[in-house]
Order: structure tokens, then sequence, then C-alpha cells
């Protein structure tokens, strides 16, 4: 029998008690325990972006990030932003610039979108491309995902 | 033309479940007891698999399944994602088989493992032995087309896939009188296609003893056909179920796992079985683009026109023939449409070697035939000294040029005027002045180039595409169509049809999204750019019935002829007078409740398409080339595009986009490399391979010339494709201008540039 | 799921000194981003692991009262680039960290981790090459100082023994106070990538004379290195244009980079020249020098 550990974690306000299996990445908790199956895996490796959760508030990649390792931390994740039925501003952003195609990248992307308007600073377009440069995406080319989070930056 | 509906940028109709995580790809379903599949994979490029001892791996507590090509049918099947054929002498190559005996490649599907879960199933990888005889290797197509090659499919001891040809003309005399004859040779590397899910399915066996399937699949119906011919089964007991996917870009036009899912299903007593594909095996054990070699040799009048074209290419296919011979036939046919050759003759050659099987990928082979063409084009203009866009201007096709061999006709050009307005974004004759005579370290080039391309694959392939349309007792409408969304936009696209002919607003239209082979409409699936002009055709075709149909209560009802009745904005109007009569609501209600007449509408058809529509584009790019480090960095780029009539504006930039990204990583960086001494990979993951971030993108633009095309539902052509073609030449024209140092051969990455400047005494 | 057979967390230093010192078997994680990615390639295989991950003591950015900057060395490179006393003092670290990965790596690879898995592309290595940095590391017996130059053994391979952990990086104000300095990675992407080759170039300059130069490489030598024979051909020499190109040519006699599949060798040594010539003028011009008439 492998390891387990309990942790206690707190997905999207909700406070979860699990016993997890010390080989299990957070990715593998949230989505096949857990099934916020928004958050994706696309490499394994936190080269592709696609499984970017805020823990603590801070964009990571939950695919390289042992469950372990989350006890006692707050993880917010795509299905945490809509509040009483309602998109948050980046997600309606992302919708209205056209920046979802086959949208696989996409919470990743709105996650890493949604702590830097959190942060409250502000970025110059190359510093906004910067901090989004750890997503991979293939089908837009950038181009609407760039105008989406700059558009996020400039609502606040 | 007065739409209401297409042409305008509605959001995408699934883009709220996207952006919310709600929308289900095949990775989101879970079933009780889920298991998890492996497959072990050659470590050699070209070896016999003498034995294989799976005992040890199936006592592995925790394994319920090991198999082998010794548990398997033997039967051989073409992987292809094409329209089955019922002539056998059209038929794709059947050269596969779901697990191999022997090994063609680094990565060959040799053991299957089905376990409880993902680490039982590495370690019984782990104990699978097998006994190997390894044979000499080949890599190099020229290499394997020699006498002595190794033979790597016995039925083709030469290597050769393929080598159908064309001859059109006076090919002979064309050259005997030409006043210029120019030679070139034009090289590509082998890429990939990147989509950020990778291939995955489970299946598991129903209460009904059927195969269900759930893949990441562009092509449902066409897989239900190839699990069936690969195990032997009758088709229809076959489901496949295609939920959202993560991107393909061709990549999933080709039946690659779901044969070998239902096979660990099997095996495993019908239990659910998953089996995802690891990026690094993605990369290698999915499907790659050919690399494609042309020599090219043109012959030019006296008033430099174009007469003839001698092609020669050369296609790696890999280990597995897969698309390979259509790919170089589709490179081959899709730019005759462009220059106004009087004669030519197309030599191809697909060729076996033992690397990673390449496949459909986005615009299937004309990447390379444009990048050969248009960077010969460049090149016979410098030697000439001829402007390049006077020259290709001259030489442009015009309306009514039929194709002699495909006999496809061009009905809309707008390639010209694509040209002009991509001129003027770049303010190409100013910069072109400007950056003339330059010194420095860091030097400008401007570069351009065409392209043409196909809407769907007629003649060459059957072109049948079905839609039904539901309507609801309040004026609303289901729509399915067999063809796939795969985040194209194609769903959107065709709401706004259904939407423009029933005069509804684009809520009304419900798209059922998801593809069940057992319900939906029969549609060969996303490929070939293929959706809007030949799918659209087909939900034109339906949403024109069930008007007719209101129409026919309506008139019933009211007394007037049907023709004239119209539908706007979900009301019955008097179309002369514009007068308003009733509800669309109404009718709605009357056919499904009245006593006497109760027959709810609905609509359920196909469309056999026998025609095809040439779709243009030109890409206009200006660059900055690092003389000393050899990085080029695009400073300015532009797509103008004639796809006939843009459906949705919004939707279509971003394909533009998306092509343009895909097409600048093809120009610069993206290479899939092997070790030439035993054809391992060195690349295969998301870090080496050099996919382009969002900081090595510069700002795309994009504009549109809107032809009006006849044979389209509404006047549209293709465009999903097409925005990756041009780039690529375009950037080596630009760095050609820049440097005066042309580039036969993709991609054009520092090392690559800093050897040619080194050669060409520049460092 | 990675092949994991048993993970220790402990708090505090002293709890994982001990740990460690009576498991000398185990594998130290501090981000993960390494050791996670080779577990899942197979280079590593059922390990046990030793998280330092909750030892706080370990992170965060000191300021000395004597000038010395103290590192802890799981900060990870987002706290580095981000941080003001960074910036501050020792900028061209902040450079050197933001080029580091993407954001999402960035936020949780530490400094410690890179340094310790001794690869010779590491993005922090050149910078506190030039730094003269030194290295606190403690077992459970005591504590030893070891200069960052001295502490690479060859690829993947750092000197450090079982039981030991690589607590903090020391940078003394001698070697930052009144210094310029220029990181240069040299990748095919701008982002999400592994340094085909770096330059680190750190110096002072006074009536346009080198009065102290140092330059260091990544990728191009089994370890990073520092070009001697280009500093000390350099020390006190009127800048000028030749004079770059002289020294840029002599931190040959230091590298040898190999040849491979990721750069030719003939590629990395012109890259190593253009690369040291750029960084050079920048921070010539940094510090109020020029190397035209």
């Amino acid at each position: 029998m492998n390891e387990m550990k309990k942790i206690n974690l707190i997905v999207n306000d909700k406070t979860y008690q699990l016993e997890v299996d010390i080989r299990e990445s957070l990715l593998d908790v949230l989505r096949n325990r857990l099934h916020f199956t928004g958050v994706k895996e696309g490499c394994s490796v936190g080269e592709c972006g696609a499984c970017t959760v805020l823990i603590d508030g801070v964009p990571t990649s939950s695919c390289i990030y042992l469950a372990v390792f989350a006890d006692g931390k707050k993880i917010r994740t795509i299905e945490g932003l809509e509040k009483d039925g309602k998109l948050s501003k980046v997600q309606q952003n992302f919708i209205d610039e056209g920046a979802i195609q086959c949208g696989f990248c996409t919470p990743g992307i709105v996650m890493t979108t949604t702590a830097l308007v959190e942060s409250g600073n502000k970025f110059t377009d190359e510093e906004i491309k910067r901090e989004i440069s750890g997503h991979f995406c293939r089908c837009t080319g950038y181009q609407k995902i760039f105008d989406a989070v700059k558009k996020s930056l400039d609502d606040k | 033309m007065g739409f209401k509906i297409i042409g305008s940028s509605v959001n995408r109709l699934d883009a709220v479940s996207k952006v919310t995580g709600k929308a289900k790809y095949t990775n989101d379903f879970f079933e009780r007891e889920m298991l998890c599949g492996k497959v072990l994979r050659s470590p050699y490029a070209h070896a016999v698999i003498k034995a294989i001892d799976v005992s040890e791996a199936k006592a592995l507590p925790g394994v319920i399944a090991v198999f082998t090509s010794q548990d398997l049918p033997k039967l051989k099947y073409a992987t292809a994602g094409h329209p089955w054929s019922i002539d056998p002498k059209h038929r794709d190559i059947e050269d596969r088989m779901i697990l191999t005996d022997k090994a063609r490649y680094v990565g060959d599907s040799v053991a299957a493992v089905v376990a409880q879960d993902e680490i039982i199933a590495k370690e019984a990888l782990k104990l699978i032995k097998v006994d190997y005889e390894v044979l000499p290797h080949v890599l190099d197509p020229e290499k394997a087309l020699e006498k002595g090659a190794p033979i790597i499919h016995e039925e083709r001891p030469n290597n050769i896939v393929n080598d159908f040809g064309n001859e059109y003309g006076d090919y002979e005399k064309d050259f005997m009188n030409a006043q210029h004859i120019m030679e070139g040779v034009y090289d590509t590397s082998i890429v990939q296609h990147c989509h950020i899910e990778t291939q995955t399915a489970y299946a598991y066996i129903d209460t009904d003893d059927r195969i269900v399937i759930v893949s990441s699949t562009q092509i449902p119906h066409i897989a239900r056909r190839v699990v069936g011919q690969a195990l032997g089964l009758s088709w229809g007991k076959i489901r496949v179920i295609k939920p959202h996917i993560g991107g393909g870009f061709g990549n999933k036009q080709e039946v690659i796992i779901e044969p070998l899912v239902a096979a660990m299903t099997i095996f495993s007593h019908g239990l659910p079985v998953r089996y995802t594909m690891t990026r690094e095996e993605c990369f290698i054990s999915s499907r790659t683009r050919h690399a494609i070699k042309f020599s090219l040799k043109t012959a030019l009048t006296k008033d430099n026109k174009l007469q003839a074209i001698h092609v020669l290419g050369i296609s790696n296919t890999g280990s597995y023939a897969s698309h390979g011979h259509s790919i170089i036939m589709s490179a081959t046919s899709k730019f005759r449409p462009l220059y106004n050759f009087k004669s030519f003759k197309i030599e191809p050659k697909t060729v076996y070697t033992n690397l990673p099987a390449a496949g459909a990928m986005r615009a299937y082979g004309v990447p390379q035939m444009i990048f050969a063409l248009e960077s010969h084009i460049d090149d016979i203009c410098r030697k000439l000294d001829l402007d390049p866009i006077e020259f290709r201007k001259q030489n442009l096709v015009s309306v009514g040029h039929e194709d002699p061999i495909s006999h496809v006709v061009v009905r809309s050009i707008g390639l010209s005027e694509c040209i002009d307005k991509g001129k003027e974004l770049i303010k190409w004759e100013q910069k072109r002045a400007n950056y003339k005579e330059q010194t420095g370290d860091k030097r400008r080039g401007l570069g351009m180039a065409c392209f043409s391309y196909f809407s769907g694959t007629h003649p060459v392939s059957l072109e049948v595409a079905g839609a039904r349309i539901i309507l609801n007792q309040d004026g609303s409408v289901q729509l399915q169509v067999g063809a796939t969304e795969i985040g194209q936009g194609a769903d959107t696209a065709f709401a706004q049809m259904v939407a423009e002919v029933l005069g509804i607003s684009i809520d009304m239209v419900h798209v059922i999204s998801t593809q069940d082979t057992d319900i939906t409409p029969f549609d060969t699936g996303a490929y070939a750019s293929r959706q809007t002009y030949i799918t659209g055709a087909a939900v034109k075709k339906a949403a024109l019935e069930v008007k007719n149909k209101i129409l026919t209560i309506a008139s019933r009802k009211i007394g007037l002829q049907i023709d004239a009745l119209d539908i706007n904005d979900a009301t019955i109007i008097e179309k002369k007078l514009g007068k308003e009569i009733c509800s669309l609501g109404e009718i709605a209600m009357e056919a499904f409740y009245d006593r006497t007449h109760s027959h709810p509408i609905t609509s359920d058809t196909s469309v056999n398409i026998r025609t095809n529509a040439i779709a243009y584009g030109v890409t206009f790019v200006e660059v900055e080339v690092d003389m000393k480090t050899g990085v080029i960095e695009v400073i300015e780029i532009y797509n103008v595009h004639d796809s006939g009539t843009i459906i949705n504006h919004k939707a279509a930039l971003g394909q533009v986009h998306g092509g343009v990204s895909m097409g600048l990583g093809y120009a610069l960086s993206e290479k899939l490399m092997f070790d030439e001494k035993t054809g391992r990979p060195l690349n295969n993951n998301l870090l080496d391979y050099k996919l382009q971030t969002i900081m090595d993108t510069p700002k795309i633009g994009v504009d549109f010339v809107e032809t009006y095309e006849e044979t389209g539902s509404f006047g549209q052509k293709s465009l999903g494709e097409n925005p990756t073609i041009s780039p690529a030449p375009a950037v080596r024209n630009a760095v050609l201008d820049a440097t005066g140092v042309s580039f036969n051969k993709l991609p054009l990455n520092p090392q690559t540039v800093f050897e040619k400047f080194k050669t060409e005494g520049l460092l | 799921m990675f092949s994991i057979k048993k993970i220790y967390q402990p708090i505090t230093l002293a709890e994982a000194l001990e740990i460690y010192t009576s498991n000398p078997q185990l594998k130290i994680i501090a981000g993960g981003t390494d050791v996670l990615i080779s577990l899942h390639h197979g280079k590593l295989d059922d390990v046990e692991l030793l998280s330092i991950k909750n030892l706080t003591e370990l992170t965060g950015i000191n300021y000395l009262t004597d000038g010395t900057i103290e590192i802890g060395t799981m900060t990870t490179f987002t706290e580095i680039f981000r941080n003001e006393i960074i910036n501050k003092y020792i900028p061209i670290l902040a450079e050197a960290s933001v080029s580091m990965g993407g954001p999402q790596i960035r936020n949780n690879a530490t400094i410690g981790g890179n340094i310790c898995n001794g690869a010779v592309s590491a993005d922090s290595a050149p910078t506190l090459f030039v730094l003269n940095a030194d290295l606190r590391i403690v077992n459970n017996e005591g504590v030893r100082i070891v200069p960052i130059t001295e502490f690479y053994a060859g690829p993947g391979k750092v000197k450090l023994q079982s039981g030991e952990i690589l607590t903090h990086i020391i940078i003394k104000k001698a070697d930052y106070k009144g210094m310029y300095g220029k990181y240069i990675k040299f990748s095919n992407r701008k982002a999400m990538d592994i340094a085909m080759l770096s330059v680190a170039t750190l110096g002072k300059v006074k009536n346009n004379k080198f009065t102290d130069l140092r330059i260091a490489l990544g990728v191009s030598a089994p370890t990073p290195i520092r070009c001697t024979k280009a500093e000390s051909f350099a020390f006190n020499k009127t800048i000028k244009e030749e004079l770059i190109k002289q020294i840029s040519e002599k931190t040959l006699l230091n590298a040898n980079p190999r040849h491979s599949w990721r750069g030719s060798k003939v590629y990395r040594e012109h890259l190593i020249q253009v690369l040291t010539e750029r960084a050079l003028k920048e921070i010539i011009t940094m510090s109020g020098g020029k190397w035209h008439e």
C-alpha cells in the first residue's frame, strides 16, 4: 500500500479534508478526486501552462506541484471565478475579445490574468506578454488573448 | 449580399462553457473503475521483434491485461481520415496494425498494458521482455530510395509509397522555347501540430455488447469505420462519441488510438479503459508534418510570363503511409490555380523512412509547396531584376481558369486586391526604398508571398455532409451536424447560417456540439477547410427545408402563396409589404398540436458537393536580421485573404491569427529533430521543441477581400487552414531582401542562419 | 502520479538536518520544478524525498548592516526579481531571475534548487559567479562557506555531501558596490526556454579603464565558468573598440563549449564573443565609459 497523507485544502472557498497518495500531483487530486476538470493537463511537466491554478494567489503549474504540498493552502481554479451566476470581468473579456478557440489553454490563462488583475499592479505591453508567456496556445496566435488581458487590466 | 447575421461578429456559442471550465473534453468524463492503458514503444528505429515475454508483467498485482500483436487479429488497415472508397483502387494504403510485429521507428507500438493505475501500468511496461533483432535504419528519404536501402515494408521493397504524377501541355516545347529557365531546390523540416490536448480516448463495452469510444477526434464517423476494420468487427457494433476537443490541426484527422483503446477494453472484459498519450509520445507516435524537398524548374517567355513548371518532390512520410501519398498530391495540385502555367510536369515521390509517421497537418502539403514556389518566384525576380509584386500580378490566373487535370474552375479571385491591400498596409514602396544599401549589424527587409487553396477535397474525395434541424414549440431550433467543432468556430458559423435562413436570432439556434455516431448525421468530419463550404451547404439546405415547411403552414393558415411570405425576427411577414402576420412560435405550435395537420417540423438532409472553390491570400512581412547572431525578428506582418463571404469576422480573425502564428513557427523556430545514428527523437517535448510563446509572436495584421463565390451557400470559401500557408516564404523573402541571402530550407533558426552567413562569407 | 516512495516534510532546518543525517538516501526537493520533471521522465524512480518547502528559515532576502546581501535558498525567482534590495543593489540578478523559464516556473522554482541541480545552463549561475557569491552549507555538525565558483563539479554535479543543505547565498558589498552588470541569455525563444548560451558581465570603470571586470559564462564548459584570462587582460587598460574585441576573444581561453543538437561548438564560440562584446558595451555605457572616439 502506498503512503497516504491527510491534507486540508481550500478550493474555491470550500474546505476539503482529504487523504491523498503522496505520489499524486495537485492536478491529479483536483481533477480525478474533486472533479475540477476545468484544470487541464497538456504536458505534465510545467511547460504548457494549461494546468495553472492560483495557490495562495500565485499562478502555479499544478502538474508539478505535489498534492501534499497543498496542505493548508488556498487554491483557486476556473470553476471558482463565477460569482452569483455572473462571469468575472476577465472571463467576459475573454469571450468578447474572441480570445477563445479550442478552449483548452483558456482556463489556465484566465487564472493567470485574474492574478495579474488582482495584484493591482500596472503592466506595460511587454510585461503583459512576459506574464502570459508561461502559457502555450496553438489556436489564437495570442493576439486576442493579449487584447483580453490588456482589457482586463485596463478595466479596473 | 444583404445578410443580417452572416458576416456579423457574434460570440462563439461555446465561449461561456469554455471560459468557466464547464466544457467537457474527453478526459473530463469519469467512469467507475476506470482503468489506465499504456503502450510499450520500441527503442529501436528498425528491428524485428523475435519474441516477447509478457508473463512477468501480467503477474504484477493491479495489471488487468497485457497484449501484443500476437493476440490481435492480423489485419492491416489504413489510418488516414478519408471517406471510405468503394473502389479498391482509390483506397488508402493499408500498412498498419494496432500493435506491430516489427518496429519501424523509435516509438513504434509493441505491446499494450491495462492496469489499475498509471504507476502500475508503467511498472508493467518495464517487466515486458522483448527480444529485438536490430536492423539497419534509414532516416533520409533520398537514401531510402537507393539500391540496397533497408526495406521498411515488405509490400513495398523500394520504399516508395506512391509516385503517381501529372503532366499537362507541351511541356518539352515550352522549355525548349523558353527565354529563361530557372531552377531551385527548396526543403522543409518535420514539425508537429502541438495541439494542447494530446491524443486521448477511453472505451468500454456497453450492455448491448457494443464498443463505446469517447475520443478527441476530428472525424468520429471515420473513426467508427476504421475501428471496425482494425478489429474485424461490424461497423454498427461501434459507437464513437466526440466531445469538446483541445485542438487538432489535422493530427486528429487520423484514427490513431481508437482501435487500440477498443482493444484495451476488449482485453479488460469491457471495463472502461483510458489511454492518453503523454506529450512526449504525442510528438512521435501521433503524426507530424511531412518534410518535403521540392526541386523546381520553370520556363519563362521573353515577356516574363511563367510558361511551364517542372516539380520534383520527395516527401518523407516516415514509417507508415498515413496520409502520405495524398499530401504531396494535394501540395502539387492546390498551387496550380495561382499562376497561369501553360504546361507542367509533376513528379512526386512519397517515401518510407524509419521516422515517426507523417500525416495531415493544417493545409496538407501546401505550406511546403508554397514555400518552394514563392521562394522560387522571388529568386527569379531577383535574378532578372523584376519587381516581385508586379511579376506575380502579371502571372495570376483569372476568373474562368480551369485546371486541366482536376477541372476545378476559378469562379472568384480577389488576390490582386489582396496584394494591393497588403502592400499598402506594410508601406511596401517606402520601406523597400529605405532598406537599400544597409550595412549595420541589424538589417531590415520586406517580403511577400501568395497562395491558393481549395475548399474541401472535391474531386479527389467524396464530399458528403449531413445536417438535421428540429423546430421547437417557441420557434427556436436544434441543429445537429456530423462535422465537428474543433475550436475553429464551425458550430457558430453554422448557427449563423440557420439564423440567417430562418429569420431568427442566433440565440434561437441551439447547436448540439457533441457528435455521436449513433445519433449525428453522417459527415466525414473536420479537415480540408471544408466545413463552412461543404457542411455549410447541408446546413443551408436543411434550414431552407424547415423554412419551406414553416411557410407552408403559414400559407395554409393565411391564404397567401408561400412565395409571398418570409420570416423576419421570428415573425411571419408578407414579403412585399413587410407586414407582420404572426409569430413563428404560433406556426410552430400549429405544427406540433393542430388536431388535423399536426406534423412537427424537422429536416434531416445531406448534400454531396461536386464543386470546389479556390480561396486566395497573401502575406506581407517586415523582418529585422541580427547579422551577428542570426536572430530574425518579425517587425510587422499582414495576412490578407480572399475567402469569399466572411461568415463571422471575429472568428475569422482568430483563424488567421492562429494560422499565421503557426506559419511563423514553421518559418523561424519549429523543427522536430532526430539522432542520425539511432533515429531517436531529440526534442519531443515543449521545452526543446520551439513552439513560439506570446513573447515571440508579433502583432499580426489581418484583412479580407470579400469576393462572392457562386458555389458557396452564402458566397463563402475556405479559410481554416489557409493563413498558415504563406508566412514562411514571405519571411524567407524578407530575409533575402534584408541580407541578399537565399535560405532554401526551413526553419530559419539562429543556428541555421549563422551557418549560412558563414558560408556566404558574411561572418 | 510520480514514483515516490516516501516524503518527509519537516518545518524547521534542525528537523530537516536530523532526518537527512539518519536517511542519507533522501533526495532533496525544493520548488519541485526539476525533481518532479525528472520523475516524470523516469530519470528518477521510486525515490524518497526530503521536502524543504516548509523551511521558512530559508526564504527571504536580507540586507545586513555591513551591506552583505543574504538570499535564502528557498527564495523563488519571482521573489528575487521583484525584490527591492535586489533591484537596488544587484539588478543583474533580477535580470537573470526573470529570464528563467516562465512565470509559473519562476513562482515556484528556487534559487537554491537552481544552483544545486548543477545545470550548466542555470540562469542564476553566471550572475552569481561574477558576484563572487558564497554559499552557506550546513549539516548536523556545523556550517561551511563555499565560493560558488568552487561549487560546481561537472554537468549536473555539485559538491554537496549527503546530509548537507544549502541554506543561503551571500553576496558581499565589495562585490556589487560601484559595479555595473549585464546578463545576456541566448535562447531560441524569448520565454520558456533554457539558455543555449549565457554571459554575465560585471565591472567597474574609472578613467575609462576597467578597474574591475568579471565575465562568467553558462553552457560554455562542463560547469558555469569565469573567464579569468579575459578578466586579467582587461585590467586597467583603456577602453576602446579594439580592447572590447580582444577581451571578448580572450573569453575563449577559458571557454570550451560542447557541440550538441541544441547548438554547435562553432556557433557557441561565436556567440560567446558577440554576446560578451554586447554585454561589455552595455556596462561601459552604464558606468559612463566610452569605447569610440
